[in-house]
């Protein structure tokens, strides 16, 4: 796997967690009990009411595909178009960005709102990406 | 206190040559627009004692006023992306009320198109700095440019608000046919609706001509406070209303992705301008995307929420329409360096002194600017009014 070409993530003090977990096939999203909401990007802080005492918690991996884009020109190094860009909106309610993969990347194939789940992409000894693929698929 | 009528525009110019100019670099082409601004205010560069730009590296206002000559009083190069320019102008605006500066100078210069094949260190922007969230949540997954991000914003747009392709390429089409009447137009060969819908895919729901253009250009504007300005040899265009406002930096960081701050800085705008949307005679917003046009008019109240493609139909926007918009052929056609606020607001204060020709629309007293910046992260808008 050393010769995986595209981007990989430097995770920084605060999103090591969601890195490590990656690596465990987890999705653990920073939550603010004082909110009793998630957010994301990690953060030290919620940034809604701005507490410092946050905890992780372990989703589930479901969810729904909010809004999606097929790249048909690369728009990062080492990507080979077509590809589906998405953000998805996970069941416990924060978002992410991510790859939708599991489909060929046509417009009749993927709508919004469409159900999604985690797959896990191991792309170096190091570095796992949460992706997302139809449900039951 | 209101900034309305405080200051006007009072110069206003581009580069000599703006598309591909392959022999200027980005901060000649400031000093070179900065030279026709002040020439066409009749303002010396002397007399400039506040400098207002971004882009020109990242201590971009000390670094311009080295490059010119000019040890400013006062300073900012505050950058929100394409809006930043048309952001300065109330910034410049509060100063001079506040009597810190009298003469302000706001530059530009970008070579979008030659700056490719530039030898040297590529790269610097904030997506490519490994501790910024971007680069760790966006980038790995091949989003990027602008045309990956605001082309998910535009898909979740349509299906909302049930916006199609065809609505979309009114926008590119009735831009093209305000590029026909101007010379200066990077593209004025015909273009349909048809043409649009059959143009190769960018970034799905995005054709190519749903896309702006990608120049080489620079321009600059002088502001000065109010009784300087009525003694200026051109009209002076008057700073009625101003708002600056900025919702995010990622689309992860939009609530909806169907929104713009357009809605905040467009409100403080009317509010300080006192006049109402029918009021305004001329609409110059960024079209980044025919989409990014779009949505603007609905986040500044020109039409409800997810009536954008409705609106645009039907030709609305293009000369001889209900609604003149873009009149310089827009980002989608006239050029599009980069941050293309500057030459929004250039245009607003070519249409309200007259200056136009063919594409002059008549009787144009009052001019609504609005700016995008980032992923629709930040906009800045203003209402001008011709003396």
């Amino acid at each position: 796997m050393a010769e995986y070409a595209k981007p990989i993530p430097y995770p920084s003090p605060e999103t090591q967690p969601f890195w490590d977990a990656c690596k465990r096939h987890e999705l653990l999203l920073p939550y603010c009990p004082t909110c009793a909401d998630f957010f994301f990007y990690p953060r030290q802080f919620c940034p809604r009411c701005f507490s410092w005492e946050i905890e992780w918690r372990r989703c589930s991996g479901k969810g729904t595909l909010y809004t999606f884009a097929i790249q048909m020109r690369p728009q990062t190094m080492g990507f080979t178009p077509p590809y589906v860009t998405a953000i998805v909106q996970l069941e416990e309610g924060p978002r992410l960005m991510t790859n939708l993969v599991g489909v060929e990347p046509m417009p009749e194939n993927i709508r919004c709102d469409m159900p999604v789940e985690v797959v896990w992409e191991d792309v170096t000894d190091d570095v796992t990406l949460p992706m997302f693929k139809p449900a039951g698929v | 206190m209101s900034l309305k009528n405080k200051v006007a525009i009072v110069g206003a110019d581009e580069t000599d040559d703006i598309g591909i100019v392959p022999n200027m670099t980005p901060i000649m082409m400031h000093a070179q627009a900065a030279r026709n601004a002040l020439r066409d205010a009749g303002i010396d560069k002397s007399e400039v004692d506040g400098v207002f730009t971004a882009g020109a590296g990242m201590m971009a206002s000390t670094q311009l006023c080295e490059y010119l000559g000019i040890i400013p009083r006062y300073t900012d190069c505050t950058m929100t992306g394409g809006s930043s320019f048309v952001i300065h102008v109330e910034h410049a605006a509060a100063a001079i009320a506040a009597g810190l500066c009298n003469v302000a100078l706001i530059t530009h210069g970008e070579t979008g198109f030659s700056g490719r094949n530039r030898r040297g260190p590529r790269g610097g922007g904030f997506a490519f700095d490994t501790t910024m969230p971007a680069t760790q949540f966006e980038v790995p997954f091949g989003v990027g440019g602008a045309p990956s991000t605001y082309s998910m914003a535009a898909m979740r747009h349509m299906h909302e608000y049930g916006t199609t392709s065809e609505q979309l390429a009114e926008v590119a089409v009735a831009t093209r046919k305000w590029a026909q009447l101007n010379p200066r137009a990077f593209m004025r060969d015909d273009l349909t609706i048809d043409d649009v819908l059959a143009s190769r895919w960018v970034s799905y729901p995005f054709h190519i001509f749903d896309c702006c253009l990608v120049t080489d250009a620079g321009g600059a504007v002088v502001v000065v406070g109010a009784d300087r300005a009525r003694a200026m040899k051109k009209k002076p265009v008057w700073v009625l209303g101003s708002g600056e406002a900025s919702t995010h930096q990622s689309l992860l960081g939009m609530d909806d992705v169907t929104r713009t701050p357009a809605r905040y800085s467009g409100k403080a705008a009317f509010d300080m301008a006192g006049v109402t949307h029918a009021d305004i005679d001329v609409v110059e917003v960024y079209d980044s995307f025919t989409y990014t046009a779009m949505v603007t008019l609905e986040e500044l109240g020109f039409c409800a929420k997810g009536e954008g493609g409705p609106f645009v139909s039907k030709q609305r926007t293009a000369p001889g329409g209900a609604f003149p918009m873009n009149t310089n052929g827009g980002g989608l056609s006239y050029t599009h360096p980069g941050m293309y606020g500057m030459f929004i607001l250039i245009e607003a204060v070519r249409q309200l002194r007259g200056e136009c020709g063919a594409r002059q629309v008549a009787g144009a007293k009052l001019a609504l600017v609005n700016a995008t910046g980032g992923m629709l992260s930040a906009t800045g808008t203003l209402i001008l009014g011709g003396d």
